[in-house]
């Protein structure tokens, strides 16, 4: 007689469900000791449904399978010379971008799953939890294996790990990771699962890999897309913690609301990155950073808060904002990093007269108006040997830590300024957003660790700018500066036969 | 009604997966992307294990999904024999 096969739905049972066990001689609350401490109120675990019942054993050998794949990838990329099949070495950049500024989150996104899973007291959670832990780290190990091989070829790669911890901008990610790490373990959820993964993942692994594999990049479109097959189940995930949080308890919806506000406007900000990725990084163009926000959030993430309008959840007010903002972000963040680059450990450069025809054509209410100009007088400038850099120091965003660079909504030729006093100290913030965020929690923010003031105290190496850049281990006149004339470009004039 | 979304990587096997959802998914748009292959439909999509085996000419697992997927938007709804999407707005 042979065997009858499980079905999905009884497979699940028996190696999700069944996993877990009464607590006879132990407390269950004091194995839990974070459930109720954020004010959630869980009234039945049961009613936790793993959309894609995923159960271990299939866990490790789609994994296994997706694995096999991608290094294979690895392989012909490296043996076949894949970094000289770019379209362009200023492509390379938005890569080192990756490694220090994303990576590390995939890490840290790894930590803050391992304490979350073991924090809930629903099993189904728990291993879904659990999946997604070993998930972070291999997308951290995959990245980190698709980018050694450009590291032995181009500047600002093998310090990433180091730079994570110190180099101004990263503390952008950084803290935003920290932040989420240190809340409560349904808030990590939300915040991770749903605008990390949701928001976040969807436009970075999605519109922009494709933008990888458009410029020839073939490594790293492959990780993205695997990382991101992971990812569907993350968000997944990510919903469903959401709905049982709201169909648990009435009083779940206004701690979930706030949750939803804060950490939508939190991803949103780490994603200007995104934005001149996609829009100055990519060398061959096919979407923009509007295009795919618009796609790939106000169509989808749209949709998904009409779906949670029924728990009475609504939009957060600042998508308005969001909306106007989409127009001036990638423009406004590139002009920022042009200034700073001498500090950054990737290139810049201005872009060429056709991207700046692309960037009309795609932006026409702002690109021609506020943004042409300016790029025209820095090439001017450049071509005279006066390539501009910004030798003062930025003040910074006291809850996102990027630098004070968004206009206003209605005024873009002015920077928007907001402050608040606590315990008889002045805090400053990019936005009306990240101010209402400090607003809610003081307490934790007052602590950030702020690259602008750690430098002018001294802690970062001392004294002037050099010193800060040896303490970031940036290979100064290699790793930073214009990208015309570094030897990154000399190296891939050589190869292409140009030099 | 919302609208719903999947992407696959752009491959051999999707070639079929795609051709099993617009076989059963009369209304569903299919956009060609580098390396990606999204398909759109208003509130729901459906695919069924069966018209995929018919399509790639073997025997397939729903959960080999994941192999291929890159993305998708909405809520789940899988079983042995087919995997659902959905809106419910």
């Amino acid at each position: 007689m042979s065997p009858t096969k499980l079905n999905l739905k009884d497979k699940y049972k028996l190696l999700t469900r069944d996993l877990d066990w009464e607590f006879s001689y132990e407390d269950r609350q004091e194995a839990f000791p974070y459930e109720e401490f954020e004010g959630i109120k869980i009234t039945d675990w049961d009613k936790w449904e793993d959309p894609f019942r995923l159960t271990m054993d299939a866990y490790w050998k789609y994994q296994a399978e997706k694995e096999k794949k991608l290094y294979a990838i690895y392989d012909a990329f490296s043996q076949n010379n894949g970094h000289t099949n770019v379209t362009d070495a200023r492509y390379v950049n938005a890569i080192k971008l990756f490694l220090t500024g994303v990576s590390p989150g995939e890490h840290a996104a790894h930590l803050g799953f391992a304490f979350t899973g073991r924090q809930m007291g629903g099993i189904g959670a728990r291993v879904a939890a659990q999946m997604q832990s070993i998930d972070e780290l291999r997308h951290i190990q995959t990245q980190i294996h698709a980018m050694s091989h450009y590291n032995k070829f181009f500047d600002g790669f093998d310090e990433f790990n180091h730079m994570h911890d110190r180099v101004w901008y990263l503390s952008v990610p950084k803290s935003f990771f920290e932040d989420a790490r240190t809340a409560g373990p349904f808030e990590f959820m939300v915040a991770i699962g749903f605008s990390f993964e949701y928001v976040l993942t969807n436009l970075l692994f999605v519109p922009f890999m494709s933008g990888a594999a458009y410029n020839g990049d073939m490594a790293t479109v492959t990780f993205g897309f695997s990382a991101q097959s992971d990812e569907a189940r993350h968000m997944t995930l990510g919903l469903e913690i959401i709905k049982f949080l709201l169909e648990q308890h009435e009083d779940n919806v206004p701690i979930v609301q706030k949750w939803l506000d804060k950490w939508l406007w939190r991803g949103y900000r780490l994603l200007t990155l995104v934005a001149m990725m996609m829009d100055y990084m990519l060398p061959q163009k096919f979407m923009s950073w509007q295009e795919a926000w618009e796609l790939y959030f106000e169509d989808a993430g749209g949709a998904l808060f009409k779906d949670l309008e029924r728990y009475g959840i609504k939009m957060p007010d600042y998508t308005e904002t969001i909306k106007q903002e989409k127009e001036h972000l990638s423009h406004q963040a590139w002009w920022t990093f042009y200034q700073y680059t001498h500090a950054a450990a990737f290139h810049t450069w201005t872009p060429s007269s056709d991207e700046m025809d692309w960037l009309s054509e795609k932006y026409p209410n702002t690109f021609d108006k506020y943004y042409r100009p300016r790029w025209e007088l820095a090439a001017e400038m450049e071509a005279k040997g006066e390539r501009f850099y910004t030798t003062g120091l930025p003040q910074l965003c006291q809850t996102c830590q990027i630098p004070m660079m968004f206009t206003e909504v209605d005024d873009p030729s002015q920077v928007a300024y907001r402050e608040s006093v606590y315990n008889d100290e002045r805090f400053h913030f990019c936005s009306d957003p990240c101010k209402s965020i400090f607003d809610n929690e003081p307490e934790k923010y007052v602590h950030a660790w702020l690259p602008v003031h750690q430098i002018l105290q001294g802690n970062c190496g001392g004294g002037g700018l050099d010193k800060v850049i040896e303490y970031y281990h940036l290979d100064n006149g290699a790793a930073n500066l214009e990208f015309e004339g570094s030897p990154d470009a000399e190296r891939w004039k050589q190869w292409k036969g140009v030099a | 009604m919302s609208r719903v979304q999947i992407a696959f990587q752009d491959n051999d096997e999707s070639r079929y997966i795609v051709a099993a959802i617009e076989q059963d998914n009369p209304t569903a748009v299919v956009h060609y992307e580098p390396a990606m292959i999204r398909v759109e439909n208003e509130g729901s999509l459906t695919i069924n294990r069966e018209s995929v085996c018919e399509q790639i000419g073997m025997d397939w697992n729903v959960q080999s999904l994941h192999l291929n997927l890159i993305t998708l938007t909405g809520h789940i709804d899988e079983e042995d024999d087919y995997f659902k999407i959905m809106w419910n707005n």
